[in-house]
């Protein structure tokens, strides 16, 4: 095998200067920008929970006032949802792959592309602002009446970061659904995609359909605190639950958002590192379309004890199942695809055993909240926080993160640590299920979540957690090293450094500005591993 | 389980057909993460790559594994969610007999009113084995009124009654949590509900339960009507501390002084706005109309005790300020 | 917010490698033809596509304060009802013309666009924003005279007084319900004061929005026009002109849908 070599022409050498990055129209540069970015935020939505966790060690609630805490689990929530979830796979990894996985040079519309990411910086100076002029207490929900009359908080710039950052979440949705239409090479039709291009458009779907909700949802907030307006004031006959409905509309799916790019990175990840066609490709393909759309027919399961008729708690939960088969038939085929495949296991990989494990638990365990008679109890409580950080953190960053480890080498050209990348991913894993797992125990044991104090009996259980967290602190700390150490260090990575099939592999790493030199005409069936594929892309 | 509790206690008629349903799916649950997690882990070693250009066997996929692992979910889920909606369905039909009770959360304290004119904060007396429902509402923002042990809860929404019923089945006392979030001091709006033989419940109604001397009492009710979030020994609260208070001068924000005896601190209870110690805004709620005399003079005794040194008989009341008219009427201005 | 005509609006010379596809014209790139499309076929087609998805987020934007009023209406109709008696109906019917002329002038720029007449194009475009103008005009005097007769929501917000309102003839458009053709109100004057605030919550914020989509449609149409008058577009591209176009009839259906939902709710007797 001959050693590659660093490529001198790239999109990273391709102009410099601080300028070049700023006015770049370049979907490459774009998502390098997000992802430094982004990584600020998630960050800083980790140091809230550091001290959440810490709060949480006694029972007393003696460190922080409770204003204090109040304001961190709010932030940490803000921050992690709206500026780190929501953006992480599509606008960092999505944004990079989808043109050179479809064969495109760039996406549709790169100015907008450009633009989202300034109004995304726009929406987060606003939360940075709402965190300087002393935070926000409403939690991430923003429920009325106590966002509009009662907090004295601020509230209304941490809503319009979050209204503003909405419209970056449309633009990239917008821009990924025409280029998906419109810029496909010639010969790459809809059943050749990588399963990761069919999850992007279908969290498209959700973005650019559900977003608008929320961002009215917030102007009705935003005008009740600025100008007095009474849209959800029970004092003048508005309704709070309507809020939560509308809230909810977008904030369910929004859930999707998160976890769907999660799982095409999934699919790319074992189909590559068992170098075998996706099992069931069409039914992973089109269950990504289902969970989007039975996405929006679910909302008000959030809303089982809060007011809702018996009749439509009762639909409401029927349809919330539903989501759940695609679901598991994703799980299903992933698990089939390994059988008699060729599976090797760097960090990648190990992010995807890790993800096999947390989603299932996420998974399985929203199954309680669906179901009436347990979700009355559960409802609330800790039992919930854990759920949704199986599948947020467990499910939608290891898949992130499987993701970056994935593609880092395409995007940088160099590898990173092996040996420090599989320690990380083991870290996170274990510290990830150190931490939530006893929060499903303390949920039935009753305690409420967003508690900054809690009877004596829980304690055992919360020190665990904090225990586990620190554990995974250092499991998200540890990449951050090495993947700028492999920056200027690491090794040149070549053009396909995992043998893998897809089209942004073919060219080299990293890509050039326009991607190809020329544009794939030869586009093979998605996920064909042939052993000359495997011998060529070891050896180019 | 090592000092881990997996379960709360369980005290009414829903928690155990609760946890019933709970376990079933906690098995279905273990069940798919075990089968799952031993397939692709034994894939791992079993599949494992031998060498450097092994490639995977090409396979499309299944159709009749499709549909397996489509319908054998599905008719799992729609059991699930069958029993759910039927215990649900009960759990949200308050049978036509069943006592009344009214709950207002208002940020941020639990007041509760028995139909008999007794009225409670933060605690609540209920009778064994018998239906009990409660309409909550809230004065202010979103609250949930939440029995862990009942395994039951429903949010208190302004401008609404919302009702939640339960049936208790073990005497004992048990947490009220409120689980909808409703700024600071939420993790402080929590409570005990008490369930009673029915016998020391109709006790309880008519007031004579001998529930140990005037002063324990007294010390119950200083936790359950919060007292003592305020009143703290160190003297940090919010409320003076009520520490070898008694039998001694206090010196008031107008500058006078008073001693503090019986009738000092009755008035200080009901009417807490007027005369207020030096050195503390008059933030505390008036009791008046909250508090049986009964459990007045027991509180009174509970104070009196902290005072050990005191306990002789007070000093003459002359310096007692006869109650100056309630000047300030419970405005409810520091509540 | 941006909308695809900003970014189709200036072009690149064609750059890079350009791909052939199935109708490549390939010889002799429009000057507008941005570098990662092969063909002005592919780039228009992605522009009208974004344009539509777009307006469907729009469609989802209003949908939500379009619920709001429905459920609101339905449980509070009388006080609906009488809220928007209190309207001015000429106003609103005077600008729903305004603005289906104005969507008129502006079909008719997009047809001169398309027709290589670039004066006509400028002109109809002027047309368009003169009468955008007018609207955003008209609405301010509305505006005026709600904050005169504190139909603000808020504290100071007055409306049962109108109701009483035999005083002076500060009522001139009150007309009460009440006392019209015996239609018997079954609401209080509190209940009243208290939920016809729902109703001009939701008057100012949909027309607001409305209006500061107006704003953001003439900033919009001054540019293009401006591109217009330069001679940025022929018959093979004119995608800002036709982009600006669906926008503003979008702008105008959503006025078609909210002037009869605040107007006229009960006008019929």
């Amino acid at each position: 095998m001959d050693t590659p070599v660093y490529p001198a022409h790239n999109y990273l050498s391709n102009g410099h200067g601080l300028k070049s990055w700023l006015l770049t129209k370049d979907h490459k540069r774009i998502a390098m920008l997000y992802l430094i970015s982004i990584s600020i935020f998630f960050f800083l939505g980790g140091l809230f929970a550091v001290g959440i966790r810490l709060e949480l060690t006694t029972p007393q609630g003696d460190l922080f006032q409770p204003d204090t805490y109040n304001k961190f689990f709010t932030l940490h929530g803000v921050m992690m949802v709206f500026f780190f979830l929501i953006p992480s796979v599509p606008a960092v990894i999505g944004n990079f792959f989808i043109p050179p996985m479809i064969g495109a040079k760039d996406l549709a519309f790169p100015r907008i592309n450009l633009l989202s990411w300034y109004i995304y910086v726009v929406g987060g100076l606003f939360a940075l602002f709402a965190i300087v002029a002393g935070g926000v207490d409403t939690g991430w929900t923003f429920y009325t009446p106590y966002s509009s009359v009662s907090s004295s908080t601020n509230v209304t710039a941490t809503a319009l970061g979050v209204f503003i950052a909405g419209f970056s979440s449309i633009l990239t949705g917008l821009n990924f659904i025409v280029t998906i239409h419109r810029m496909r090479a010639p010969g790459l039709h809809w059943f050749k995609l990588p399963l990761f291009v069919w999850a992007h458009y279908a969290t498209s779907l959700i973005q650019v359909l559900g977003t608008p909700v929320v961002a009215i949802t917030i102007v009705m907030i935003f005008v009740e605190r600025a100008f007095g307006f009474g849209i959800f004031d029970p004092q003048r006959g508005g309704d709070p639950v309507l809020m939560q409905h509308l809230f909810w509309f977008y904030s369910h799916p929004a859930v999707y958002i998160m976890i769907l790019p999660a799982m095409g990175v999934i699919s790319e990840i074992i189909s590559t590192f068992s170098r075998k066609r996706i099992f069931g490709y069409s039914f992973v393909a089109f269950s990504s379309l289902a969970i989007a759309v039975f996405g929006f027919i679910v909302w008000a399961h959030h809303m089982f004890v809060a007011g809702i008729s018996v009749y439509s708690a009762m639909v409401f939960s029927f349809l919330s199942f539903s989501v759940a088969i695609p679901s598991a038939v994703k799980v299903f085929n992933w698990a089939a695809t390994l059988h008699r495949g060729s599976l090797s296991f760097e960090a990648p990989m190990l992010y995807v055993y890790g993800f096999f494990g947390l989603f299932l638990i996420g998974g399985l365990t929203g199954l309680f909240l669906a179901t009436l008679g347990t979700d009355i109890h559960l409802h609330d409580t800790y039992f919930v926080v854990a759920h949704f950080h199986y599948i947020m953190v467990g499910g939608a960053i290891m898949g992130y993160l499987g993701g970056l480890h994935f593609w880092w080498p395409k995007m940088i050209g160099r590898m990173y640590s092996e040996f420090w990348s599989r320690i990380s991913a083991i870290l996170v894993f274990v510290g990830f299920n150190l931490t939530f797992f006893p929060q499903f125990m303390l949920g039935y044991m009753g305690m409420p979540r967003r508690y900054h104090m809690y009877p004596p009996e829980f304690q055992v259980l919360n020190v665990l957690s904090s225990a586990g967290a620190s554990v995974l602190g250092l499991g998200y700390i540890i990449p951050v090293i090495y993947f700028l150490y492999s920056i200027k260090k690491g090794a040149v990575a070549g053009n396909n450094p995992w043998g893998a099939s897809g089209l942004e592999w073919r060219t080299q790493s990293p890509p050039l500005t326009e991607n190809f030199v020329d544009v794939p005409t030869d586009i093979p069936e998605a996920y064909e591993y042939t052993p000359q594929v495997v011998r060529e892309a070891k050896l180019v | 389980m090592g000092g881990i509790p997996l379960f709360p206690e369980a005290a009414s008629a829903f928690a155990g057909r609760v946890d019933a349903l709970y376990i079933f799916i906690v098995l279905v649950s273990a069940f798919f993460t075990v089968a799952v997690s031993v397939a692709v882990i034994w894939f791992a070693f079993r599949y494992r790559r031998r060498h450097a250009e092994e490639i995977g066997a090409h396979i499309e996929g299944s159709l009749p594994l499709e549909l397996a692992w489509s319908i054998i979910p599905t008719i799992i889920a729609m059991v699930m969610f069958a029993w759910g909606a039927t215990l649900y369905y009960e759990m949200r039909r308050p049978p036509a007999e069943a006592l009344q009770v009214y709950a207002v959360g208002k940020q941020w304290m639990w007041k509760f009113q028995h139909p008999s004119g007794q009225r409670e904060i933060n605690e609540l007396h209920v009778p064994l084995g018998r239906p009990v429902k409660v309409l909550v509402t809230s004065e202010d923002v979103l609250h949930d009124l939440y029995f862990p042990a009942f395994r039951t809860k429903i949010d208190a929404i302004p401008g609404r009654y919302q009702p939640l019923w339960f049936t208790a089945t073990k005497p004992g006392r048990y947490h009220i949590f409120c689980a909808e979030y409703c700024g600071t001091k939420h993790s402080g709006m929590i409570g005990t509900v008490v369930v009673m033989e029915p016998q020391q419940y109709q006790d309880w109604l008519t007031g004579d339960l001998n529930e140990g001397t005037m002063a324990e009492r007294g010390g119950r009710l200083f936790g359950d009507l919060a007292c003592n979030t305020c009143h703290l020994d160190d003297g940090q609260g919010r409320g003076p501390s009520l520490k070898d208070i008694f039998a001694r001068p206090v010196e008031l924000t107008d500058g006078t002084s008073v001693l503090v005896d019986e009738s000092y601190l009755r008035e200080s209870i009901l009417n807490s706005q007027s005369r207020v110690v030096k050195g503390f805004t008059p933030l505390m709620p008036t009791f008046q109309g909250l508090i049986s005399e009964e459990g007045l003079a027991a509180l009174i005794e509970h104070i009196k005790s902290l005072s050990p040194q005191a306990t002789a008989p007070a000093p003459t009341p002359a310096a007692a300020p006869s109650t100056s008219t309630p000047a300030a009427p419970a405005q409810g201005a520091g509540r | 917010m941006s909308n695809p005509i900003a970014h189709a609006a200036a072009g690149h010379g064609p750059a890079g490698h350009d791909f052939a596809t199935a109708d490549g014209h390939g010889h002799g790139h429009h000057p507008a033809l941005q570098h990662h499309f092969s063909t002005m076929d592919q780039q228009r087609e992605a522009g009208v596509l974004g344009m539509w998805v777009f307006l469907l987020t729009e469609v989802l934007f209003f949908g939500g304060l379009f619920l709001t009023y429905t459920i609101y209406r339905t449980w509070y109709y009388e006080a609906f009802a009488a809220a928007s008696k209190s309207i001015t109906i000429s106003w609103g019917l005077i600008n729903t013309a305004v603005l289906i002329g104005s969507s008129l002038t502006m079909a008719l720029g997009v047809r001169a666009a398309q027709t290589n007449q670039r004066k006509a194009t400028v002109n109809w475009l002027l047309a368009t924003i003169f009468l955008g103008t007018l609207f955003l005009g008209i609405k301010v005097i509305e505006y005026a005279d709600k904050f005169e007769h504190h139909h603000v929501p808020g504290p100071h917000f007055v409306f049962a007084s109108e109701h009483e309102g035999a005083e002076g003839g500060a009522a001139e458009h009150a007309a009460p319900a009440a006392a019209e053709g015996g239609h018997v109100m079954t609401m209080g004057p509190d209940e009243l004061q208290r939920t016809t605030q729902l109703f001009f919550s939701l008057y100012f914020t949909m027309t607001g929005l409305h209006a500061l989509h107006m704003i953001v449609g003439i900033v919009i149409l001054f540019i293009v026009a401006w591109m217009a008058h330069k001679g940025r577009f022929d018959s093979e591209y004119f995608a800002p002109v036709e982009m600006t176009g669906l926008y503003w009839h979008f702008v105008d259906i959503v006025w078609i849908f909210l002037f009869p939902l605040l107007y006229l709710v009960e006008r019929h007797n």
